[in-house]
């Protein structure tokens, strides 16, 4: 999917983001868009107000059958056994030696589990739960042609409950008061939705699965429509990928992969190392919780204007301690921000170090994640 | 896209005029695709490029891009607004948006606006 081989994939919304003057880019092999406006405006809209994101070309995979359980305990780092229905857990697949295959978010519902994939990763996903499933009684469904939208930002709750002002007489579950990492089946405007309280920006916000296009185009218009009063702009991948930055949160391809692990990222929490309990990547996982990493990503402040990016070689001491995993000047901060694997040895909060940026030695610190902060705890 | 007859491109993307010295800048296509410009690094004044090397740098959120002397000769004047506020480069890249003047001595290759409109449509 990821070369194109099956040639490019277009969300169902397609047609609204061209509308909307979109500027459409291929992305993971799908065509999406990458801003509409000024993807600063866009940022900054997620950050004050909330910004509406057509994140469709993510992998929507459900998993049902009696042996459901046993599939997923066999596979993902986290365990699901414990998952009460409506509970929602970030978590990872791993190969065997401990590489992440993806970065997952698995909800528990009535009766299957959702699991939210990364584009490019989905068929790796798909194949390795497959393979799991084949020696029990589990289905593994791949949903396409679904709409996945997220609605992100200190004002998404009250977009969502002002949207949802009709749905409410009609006895629906009020969405817009959900718990962080719940999810609940709802309506918006009269259309059936999973509703679940999680997101990718650094700020409060919850994301919405609609069944299929038409549902999809009558809840974006929805949430644009309630959202005006608000600021709500539509928003592309170009803000997602500054605001995630800004937020420290890793992205499968650059902070995580097959040599970047859950405790080099900083996420060992999501590895249950119950007794008894076998998944993949189980034995090299448990080494590196014993030992500790011997690379970490970091977080970086670097001087100047230019920004680190993807890359560009870390320096301590004279020699290369690490590379630059992300980079971008944070439209937040005005400062060019970065994440880096670096050894371990130079990862404490405040160490100095230098990226070479494009044949230019920049001084960088190492900064406590993430580097900003949401706008509840920001504003106080 | 509307792309002005009254200057000539290059297949980096950007154009230069037919002043004495010559306004170069970048196209409406190229700071499109960068997305909003948020820092650029230009030359001193005084330095001399080569047609076809790059003298600066432009940055947006998203990617940085070198920038490439449609012509050689001398810089001799930089734009201080647009070091200042680069949203102007994507506000208005073919007018208040320009970059440096240079005096040409080494006329590049470059194509006219009806070549660069079928090379980015």
């Amino acid at each position: 999917m990821s070369d194109g081989a099956g040639g490019v994939h277009h969300v169902p919304l397609d047609g609204v983001h061209r509308a909307l003057g979109a500027n459409m880019v291929a992305f993971a092999g799908w065509e999406m868009p990458v801003r509409y406006a000024s993807d600063l405006a866009e940022h900054h809209a997620v950050r004050s107000a909330a910004g509406l994101f057509d994140v469709s070309h993510m992998g929507r995979i459900e998993l049902s059958g009696p042996d459901v359980t046993a599939t997923l305990e066999a596979t993902l780092v986290s365990r699901v056994t414990d998952l009460d229905v409506g509970r929602a857990r970030y978590t990872m697949l791993c190969d065997d030696r401990g590489g992440v295959i993806d970065d997952l978010i698995v909800t528990r519902l009535e009766t299957s589990f959702l699991l939210i994939a990364n584009a490019a990763n989905t068929p790796a996903v798909l194949a390795a739960l497959r393979s799991a499933a084949s020696a029990h009684d589990t289905t593994v469904l791949h949903r396409e042609g679904h709409v996945l939208l997220a609605l992100q930002g200190p004002r998404a709750r009250e977009v969502l409950a002002a949207a949802t002002v009709t749905d409410r007489g009609s006895g629906a579950p009020d969405a817009s008061e959900l718990r962080p990492f719940r999810a609940v089946t709802t309506h918006i405007d009269g259309v059936e939705v999973l509703v679940s309280r999680t997101g990718y920006t650094g700020e409060d916000g919850v994301e919405i699965a609609c069944r299929d296009g038409a549902d999809g185009q009558h809840v974006w218009s929805a949430l644009l429509a309630a959202g005006a009063a608000h600021g709500v702009l539509p928003c592309g991948l170009a803000a997602r990928d500054t605001l995630r930055l800004e937020a420290g949160l890793p992205l499968h391809g650059h902070e995580l992969g097959a040599e970047l692990g859950p405790f080099e990222t900083g996420f060992g929490r999501v590895v249950h190392l119950d007794e008894g309990r076998a998944f993949t990547g189980r034995a090299p996982l448990e080494e590196l919780a014993r030992t500790g990493p011997s690379r970490r990503i970091v977080g970086l402040v670097a001087q100047g204007r230019r920004a680190p990016r993807a890359g560009h070689p870390v320096l301590a001491e004279g020699r290369r301690v690490g590379t630059v995993t992300s980079g971008a000047p944070s439209p937040t901060l005005d400062v060019p921000i970065a994440l880096a694997a670096v050894e371990t040895l130079f990862s404490a909060d405040g160490t100095e170090l230098t990226i070479d940026v494009r044949g230019t030695q920049v001084p960088a610190r190492v900064t406590p994640l993430p580097f900003v902060a949401p706008a509840a705890r920001r504003d106080g | 896209m509307d792309v002005p007859t009254d200057r000539a491109y290059t297949e980096a993307h950007e154009w230069i005029d037919t002043a004495e010295p010559a306004a170069v800048g970048i196209t409406q296509h190229a700071a499109d695709a960068l997305g909003d410009v948020v820092y650029v690094d230009l030359p001193e004044v005084g330095r001399t490029v080569g047609a076809g090397e790059t003298f600066g740098e432009i940055e947006s959120t998203k990617s940085v891009s070198d920038l490439y002397a449609p012509s050689g000769g001398e810089i001799v004047a930089v734009n201080a607004a647009v070091v200042d506020d680069p949203g102007i480069i994507n506000r208005d890249p073919y007018g208040e948006g320009w970059l440096v003047r240079i005096r040409v001595t080494e006329p590049g290759t470059t194509m006219d606006a009806e070549a660069y409109r079928a090379l980015t449509t």
